[in-house]
């Protein structure tokens, strides 16, 4: 969740509602699952950490409203996410919305990224089917094994349909 | 040592009503003895296409190719007819066997057909088929054995002249995984004999057995990649025993 408020400020500075509008046009119909006062306790995290800074703005018929910017700290660890390769457990949620946000800032080619990330499943799934192929066929470890692969294919899989959809809208 | 394929700006267009359609569009590429690469790339990119110009099922109009560190691309059709016997083996997703012969006649064709005696080209053909787990059904008819069988004598008869090169086209398509693992098994036993693979791909599992990877996008290879080294098993091994939690 940090890194991609992190990463929704790295185009320009938000407040807190706009944050959360970028957030739930990203997820279309899971981004009525969020919870809003994530957002919110996030946002502080992050100025406590130091990676983003609040500015007050004032409005003339409404309460003030704070702005949030990424600090110096914040638009490096917003870098170095974009480029991570670690397969995380919440992918493939994390993952679409690094390709979003590495579109939506220019800090990284979304199609590179999907190579990159293609390129750790690949070797992932070429070990996993090292150790089956060390294992008796009927094992249970073995059947373990099949379960981690197929998953491993399936996000393979979906990764070639978002390497379509990121070299056809970057073709446009 | 010599490289196994070697090609240089390689071309194919295609003509249609408007512009030609550049299928391969200047390809670079070298594949080593006992290298294998497999190449990925959404439908369309021309990496089947890629692969009927580097076994001389079809020409190009620009560029050079080597086989062996022999010149090829000028070739007549007859002389690449005889090279392709001895020294491409081809494998297709549609198994392309002969259905009135049996899987051990299939297999052993091509050595006949470049002039082993009969009972070194038999004893091959069951060596391999052996090797792949399909002799007792070297006497059926290939409507008599499954997609997976019927690949797997398709797989012996690419490899029983023991090729310079061997060009596979979605080899895995329509395969159970227990069928897969054993011709993924018999591509890695390739190494060893020096021989080089070119797998055109979708599936994944196979993508990742080979050295070294190639992506494809409109006619053009985009990405070269080795896939030997990278995540230690032990990363693997630790994301699969990880239960959460801390105790």
């Amino acid at each position: 969740m940090r890194d991609v408020m992190l990463s929704l400020l790295a185009k320009e500075p938000a407040h807190g509602y706009e944050l959360r509008q970028r957030l739930e046009g990203a997820l279309g119909p899971a981004g009525g699952a969020l919870n809003p006062g994530q957002v919110y306790v996030t946002l502080s995290r992050l100025e406590r950490a130091g990676l983003v800074e609040a500015r007050e703005v004032a409005q003339p018929s409404h309460p003030d409203k704070k702005v949030y910017e990424l600090t110096a700290a914040g638009r490096e660890r917003v870098q170095q996410w974009l480029t991570d390769v670690t397969w995380s457990k919440v992918a493939p949620l994390e993952f679409h919305l690094k390709l979003v946000a590495a579109a939506a800032t220019r800090l990284a080619d979304p199609v590179a990224l999907v190579d990159a990330q293609r390129l750790e499943l690949l070797r992932e799934l070429r070990q996993l089917q090292e150790l089956a192929l060390a294992e008796a066929p009927d094992s249970d470890g073995a059947l373990l094994l099949e379960g981690a692969s197929l998953r491993l294919q399936a996000d393979i899989r979906w990764l070639e349909l978002c390497e379509r959809r990121w070299v056809e809208r970057e073709s446009r | 040592m010599s490289n196994a394929i070697e090609a240089r700006g390689l071309q194919r267009r295609y003509p249609t009503d408007g512009p030609p359609v550049r299928a391969v569009d200047g390809v670079d590429l070298v594949v080593e003895e006992g290298e294998s690469v497999s190449v990925m790339g959404p439908s369309g990119c021309g990496k089947s296409t890629l692969l009927h110009l580097l076994g001389g099922l079809e020409r190009p109009d620009a560029g050079e190719l080597y086989l062996g560190g022999r010149r090829v691309d000028g070739l007549s059709e007859a002389a690449w007819a005889v090279l392709r016997r001895r020294a491409v083996g081809f494998v297709f997703q549609a198994f392309h066997l002969v259905d009135e012969l049996t899987s051990v006649e299939n297999v052993e064709l091509p050595a006949l057909l470049v002039g082993a005696p009969r009972r070194d080209a038999r004893r091959r053909a069951m060596d391999l088929l052996e090797r792949l787990g399909v002799a007792e059904r070297a006497g059926h008819l290939p409507d008599r054995l499954s997609g997976g069988e019927r690949q797997r004598v398709a797989v012996a008869r690419a490899l029983v002249n023991q090729p310079l090169v061997v060009l596979a086209d979605e080899p895995t398509g329509n395969l159970d995984s227990h069928a897969t693992g054993d011709i993924l098994r018999l591509f890695a036993d390739l190494h060893e004999a020096r021989q080089a693979l070119l797998i055109v791909t979708h599936d994944a599992r196979v993508a990742s057995t080979a050295d070294r990877l190639l992506t494809m996008r409109d006619g053009a290879i985009v990405a070269q990649t080795r896939l030997g080294q990278g995540t230690p098993a032990a990363g693997v091994l630790a994301r699969l025993a990880d239960l959460g939690g801390e105790g």
